[in-house]
């Protein structure tokens, strides 16, 4: 993986309807994605992934700033002449055509020969592992297979940036598992730039070189899977990847008093005030001699692990999850009262609230 | 038991529908073939002596003075003429139609429910009126002509009336509904994210009118030709009223045979023929609209 830039947003921007009703679907995103990475972009429904990614397409024209692509500036040139392809949400494919056909249709509109065509195509139809449904009529396939075919369909131009929409929330779990590894895999062998919308977390985390997460058209971070899981900026952050406990406290001095009234040490945080600390549910102990203590209020076995859900003395309800013993019974009964120690580096002081 | 049985007796339940293609459909067209075998009578009917004058007589005429025989130039003329202005009533009708059907399927789905309703509106009135409405637009002294005088454009008004201009206005008029309707059908079902796909795959936008929707709306543009091809070429009412006496179709034609012609052989010569015509001509369109998947940009 290089530094270079495949795709940049410079304040990009886009906003729905006017006066009152103006709906801000991007607000001032900044963003490089680089060349040759797995870039996702993570968010709820409704923060502007999908605009980003048309406005990347050029479906969608911003309402302010740039978008540019390996450095050049696109934001007025149409979408059929970005070297950028899509891979839609419903597929989109040909229903005209067959496999083969959609697969030809980049290639053919782009001027190539029937003999790089043909070959081309081969070589795509084999990369999905599609190679006997070549004559088929997209209606004939199975969901997974149509998907394969519309990410051929998309890769056969070699464009630069491959975006991809929530490509894979059609798909039943198993198919999806099958079909993350399938894209991964596809992303190496191919060494293009992955532009990736999901808003499954652990999709994001399990996939992605790096990711941007976004909330209500806003940015909120980028960074890769490790980088954003262990150190969320914010509380949204925090809250929208994985599970996470808050516990609100007063900052002095390297120690945090929670408001349950327990003294926490937090090596490396400096500044005082109001601060919400984040500890992730994996990342407690039980232990005696543990600086926070909590009642346990329920158990609930999940196989590989149990969630202990806890109640701290000022009533704060926090999760804290134990790998399950051979025996799958982690002994604690219920209304038991238990001390509990985070992981030495695992707590995380976010700003305000 | 009881099931198998109706399932042996099963066929006399189409007997309602068999007596009506009798009757309705085989047996006048028997009549119409039959006759068109016979000699014409004095006044009217037909002698019952079997000839195929009447077919010669489509094609080809005989000098009453030498019997000399000649190609019927004045029906080709009329064959010739039936067969252009529904040709181009159907083009004409599909390049206006296909915008509108595309405007009424891209509206919010409330408006598109009043849109279709002021499409159908036309129906409603006769087609003899809607025809003199037509007329009362183009006549000399009509709506168009004082409105062009009154812009400047002309200085004496424009002779549209009586001419194959003004039937082909008025057919595509009264068409139009024709074409609209299954038009607006099939790009109802067009799923327009495949327009977005098409330029996303260096597609312009005409090659994805010409490969991506064309190719899957097909079905309504069969539709919409047939049903304004096929009234198109027996049209009689509209030739008649802004086509003028002169300008016939194959339909004012037969009539005439029926009337003051008093040919009736001639006249069922001439309708068997504008059935085989309409047949050929399906066949010959569905055929070469069915290829699939053609290589030509
Ligand atoms: N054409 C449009 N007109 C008006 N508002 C729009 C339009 N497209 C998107 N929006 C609004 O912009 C915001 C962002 O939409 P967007 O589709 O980018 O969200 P998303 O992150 O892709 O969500 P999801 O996960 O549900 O697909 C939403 O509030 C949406 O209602
Ligand atoms: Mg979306």
């Amino acid at each position: 993986m290089t530094e270079e830039a495949a795709v940049e947003a410079r304040n990009a921007a886009r906003y729905y309807g006017s006066g009152e009703a103006t709906v801000k679907a991007l607000d001032d995103v900044s963003l490089t994605i680089r060349k040759g990475e797995f870039f996702t972009l993570l968010g709820p429904s409704g923060c502007g992934k999908t605009t980003l990614l048309r406005l990347i397409a050029g479906f969608e024209t911003p309402t302010e700033g740039q978008i540019l692509l390996s450095g050049r500036d696109i934001t007025d040139i149409p979408p059929n002449r970005r070297r950028v392809n899509t891979v839609f949400q419903s597929y989109a494919l040909f229903p005209h055509l067959s496999v083969a056909r959609n697969i030809a249709f980049g290639l053919e509109m782009l001027g190539q020969s029937r003999a790089e065509v043909g070959r081309r195509v081969e070589e795509m139809l084999d990369l999905v592992r599609l190679d006997r449904m070549a004559d088929r009529k997209p209606a004939m396939l199975s969901g997974g297979q149509q998907q394969r075919v519309a990410l051929a369909r998309a890769l056969a131009p070699a464009p630069e940036v491959l975006l991809l929409d929530e490509p894979l929330s059609a798909l039943d779990l198993k198919l999806r598992k099958e079909m993350q590894l399938e894209l991964k895999r596809l992303q190496t062998e191919t060494g293009i730039t992955f532009v990736f919308v999901t808003h499954d977390q652990e999709e994001a985390l399990t996939m992605s070189d790096r990711i941007g997460v976004m909330r209500s058209g806003r940015l909120q971070q980028v960074g890769g899977p490790r980088e954003i899981y262990n150190g969320p900026v914010n509380r949204f952050v925090a809250d929208f990847i994985g599970e996470t406990n808050f516990l609100k406290g007063m900052l002095e001095g390297g120690r945090v008093r929670l408001a349950s009234g327990e003294s926490l040490e937090v090596p490396g945080a400096a500044g005082q005030g109001e601060v919400t600390l984040a500890i992730r549910p994996e990342q407690i102990r039980i232990t005696d001699d543990g600086p926070i203590e909590a009642t346990l209020t329920q158990t609930v076995y999940f196989g590989t692990d149990t969630h202990c859900h806890l109640h701290l003395r000022d009533g704060t309800e926090i999760v804290a999850r134990l790998q399950s013993p051979p025996s799958g019974e982690v002994g604690l009964t219920t209304g038991e009262t238990l001390r509990l120690a985070p992981v030495p580096g695992a707590v995380q002081v976010l700003e305000g609230d | 038991m009881a099931l198998s049985n109706s399932g042996k007796n099963g066929w006399l339940l189409s007997i309602p529908a068999l007596i009506l293609l009798i009757f309705g459909a085989a047996g006048p067209l028997l009549i119409v073939v039959v006759y068109s075998f016979l000699e014409p009578g004095d006044f009217s009917g037909v002698i019952w002596n079997f000839t195929t004058e009447a077919w010669f007589r489509v094609f080809f005429e005989r000098d009453i003075f030498d019997g000399t025989v000649s190609t019927a130039d004045a029906h080709l003329t009329i064959f010739w003429r039936s067969l252009k202005l529904s040709i181009l009533t159907t083009l004409a009708t599909f390049l206006i139609g296909f915008p509108m059907a595309w405007f009424i399927a891209t509206q919010p789905p409330n408006r598109r429910a009043a849109w279709l309703f002021l499409i159908t509106i036309p129906f409603w009135t006769n087609l003899l009126i809607r025809t003199f409405a037509i007329l009362e637009v183009i006549r000399n002294q009509g709506l168009l002509n004082s409105f062009l005088i009154w812009l400047g454009v002309i200085d004496a008004p424009l002779q549209i009336l009586y001419t194959d201009t003004a039937v082909l206005i008025g057919m595509a008029y009264v068409y139009l509904p024709l074409m609209v309707l299954p038009l607006f059908a099939a790009i109802d079902r067009f799923d327009f994210k495949l327009i977005e796909a098409g330029y996303d795959l260096y597609a312009s936008r005409w090659r994805v009118l010409r490969r991506i929707v064309i190719p899957i709306v097909r079905p309504g543009i069969v539709a919409g030709s047939i049903l304004v091809f096929v009234p198109s070429l027996g049209a009689y009412v509209t030739p008649r009223i802004l086509g003028g006496g002169k300008n016939m179709m194959l339909g004012n034609f037969i009539e005439l045979q029926f009337g003051q012609g008093r040919n009736w052989p001639l006249g069922a010569a001439l309708s068997m023929l504008l059935l085989v015509i309409v047949l050929t001509a399906l066949l010959a369109y569905v055929r070469a609209t069915s290829v699939e998947d053609r290589h030509n940009v």
